[in-house]
């Protein structure tokens, strides 16, 4: 059924009791042509853009839990453009694209909000390095725009400007199409339009063994039986590992907890993203009005999916410093999702060396944003079995052959980036 | 919070340590093949369980020591200085 005003009246005369499933829960049949780990947003896009962009569409995406219940439902909503690299810059910027048109093009509203991402500059080392970055990001042709400390105050009343400020602001980089998107949407609405499409998505189906013979993939052992086929993609970023080892394979990864807390719902005080490089931190404003933010790793190897306190006092306290005005609030909620981070800090979206085995993974904290565009390079990996010219350079060979794309510039230290 | 046994402080809070990363990677031959070294810059094992790892108590005494916990669960099953901890020279 077509999402419409048409539907919404004709439900409402229902009571709303009446609307059908938004996808299907089949049971897995013996072989498909393509099958796809992880039902997040990632290994959805994928198999949605498969059936649509390449006409594959006996899929199936098999989820351990259920849809968006990993980091899907635990990222902090924002989406952005703003990289330095060629690479990162051309592949991010599709996704932003994808992004814009999204909620059109699922028939689902995703809720994609352009409201600005601004990149706090606090020194004069932060300035140069934000102007650099600036300049490279119009030269892609993407948006970018330098905001002076005066036009920040007055478009962000509630940010401590003051010249003694604990973090004094010089200005700061502003993407202006940059935002946030309503992550759940996002599982659910790719869910529903890959289902339309025939995919099957097999919730509560984990993967216990990857079958390969004469070095290609065969098929995948499942907590629901074997599945059959000759096409296998990861995308389970945060246990990229952990599969790619069914295969035989060890990545450039390690695994580590990332932790975002939300306040208490208050009305609306701030109608932007902004972040702090230098202080660790970042924040905006949900719809439903909590304040959702965040900042580092815990910095030591985890799949335990909770953090520690020392994390959480970090970014309490350089919220209170940029915003001494939320020192009234609560913080109602902290959680933690477990990031593959790679030991460049850029994605591998790839052929892995086993004949018929792909992968989308190696996210760092940068996941989300890169949904659409993800789903898109990995469906015509898949299909062509060679990359999309926009996730060419995310090989895993790379580090090897000394082409790694460190945005940072940190080395080969996974939780540095 | 990582209450982290020092093995010469003793049980101290991770406030006081930072993370070095992975204890089971080997500095290869200076004359390995580049394989080999790609591996050590850049491959981990990533295991989910018992995970042997390098902490240095930097706001105490600076020793480095290897500390090996669970990462499913962060519990620390223990700890000892580099010469002692086992697999290390």
């Amino acid at each position: 059924m077509k999402y419409s005003i048409f539907s919404l009246a004709r439900n409402a005369r229902s009571y709303h009791e009446r609307w059908p499933l938004a996808w299907r829960s089949p049971a897995p049949r013996p072989r498909y042509d393509a099958v796809i780990v992880g039902g997040g947003g990632h290994g959805l896009a994928s198999a949605y853009y498969l059936a649509r962009e390449h006409g594959i569409a006996n899929v199936a995406v098999l989820e351990k839990g259920y849809i968006g219940g990993g980091n899907t439902g635990r990222n902090t909503t924002i989406v952005r453009s703003n990289y330095h690299l060629d690479p990162n810059a051309h592949f991010y910027e599709l996704s932003l694209k994808l992004w814009e048109k999204l909620a059109q093009d699922l028939n689902f509203n995703v809720m994609y909000s352009a409201r600005g991402v601004l990149n706090l500059v606090h020194s004069p080392a932060d300035l140069d390095a934000a102007m650099r970055r600036g300049n490279a990001m119009r030269l892609n042709g993407i948006d970018a725009k330098f905001l002076t400390r005066n036009e920040i105050a007055r478009s962000i009343p509630n940010l401590d400007c003051g010249a003694d400020a604990r973090f004094p602001i010089l200005g700061g980089l502003l993407q202006p199409r940059g935002g946030t998107v309503r992550h759940d949407a996002v599982a659910w609405g790719y869910a529903r339009a890959a289902d339309a499409r025939g995919v099957d998505i097999i919730q509560q189906c984990a993967v216990t063994g990857i079958r390969i013979e004469s070095g290609a993939i065969a098929g995948v052992k499942t907590t629901q039986g074997f599945i059959a086929t000759n096409k296998l993609a990861l995308a389970v970023a945060g246990h990229s590992s952990h599969l790619a080892a069914m295969a035989g394979l060890k990545l450039p990864i390690e695994s580590h907890v990332l932790q975002a807390m939300v306040s208490e719902p208050v009305k609306p005080v701030l109608d932007t993203v902004v972040t702090s490089g230098a202080v660790h931190f970042y924040i905006s404003q949900s719809d439903k009005g909590e304040l959702v933010m965040g900042g580092d790793l815990d910095f030591y190897n985890s799949y335990a999916q909770r953090g520690n306190l020392p994390i959480i006092e970090h970014v309490v306290s350089a919220c209170l410093a940029l915003f001494p005005s939320f020192g009234r609030l609560k913080l109602m909620r902290t959680w933690g999702g477990i990031m593959d981070m790679t030991m460049d800090g850029s994605p591998i979206i790839a052929k892995l060396p086993v004949k018929g085995l792909y992968m989308t993974g190696g996210w760092c904290y940068g996941g989300f944003k890169a949904t659409p565009a993800s789903g898109f390079c990995l469906a015509h990996t898949i299909a062509r079995d060679e990359p999309h010219p926009l996730n060419a350079a995310f090989t895993l060979e790379r580090f090897a052959e000394g082409r790694t794309i460190d945005e940072k510039g940190a080395g080969p230290y996974a939780w540095a980036h | 919070m990582l209450l982290i046994p020092c093995p010469w402080c003793g049980p101290r809070s991770q406030i006081e340590f930072t993370y070095g990363g992975d204890a089971t990677v080997r500095r290869p031959a200076l004359d390995a093949p580049e394989d080999e070294w790609a591996r050590y810059v850049y491959v981990r094992d990533n295991p989910m369980g018992p995970h042997d790892e390098w902490w240095t108590h930097s706001s105490g005494c600076r020793q480095w020591c290897v500390v090996r916990r669970d990462t499913r669960t962060h519990e620390i099953l223990g700890s000892a200085e580099p010469s002692r901890a086992p697999g290390q020279a």
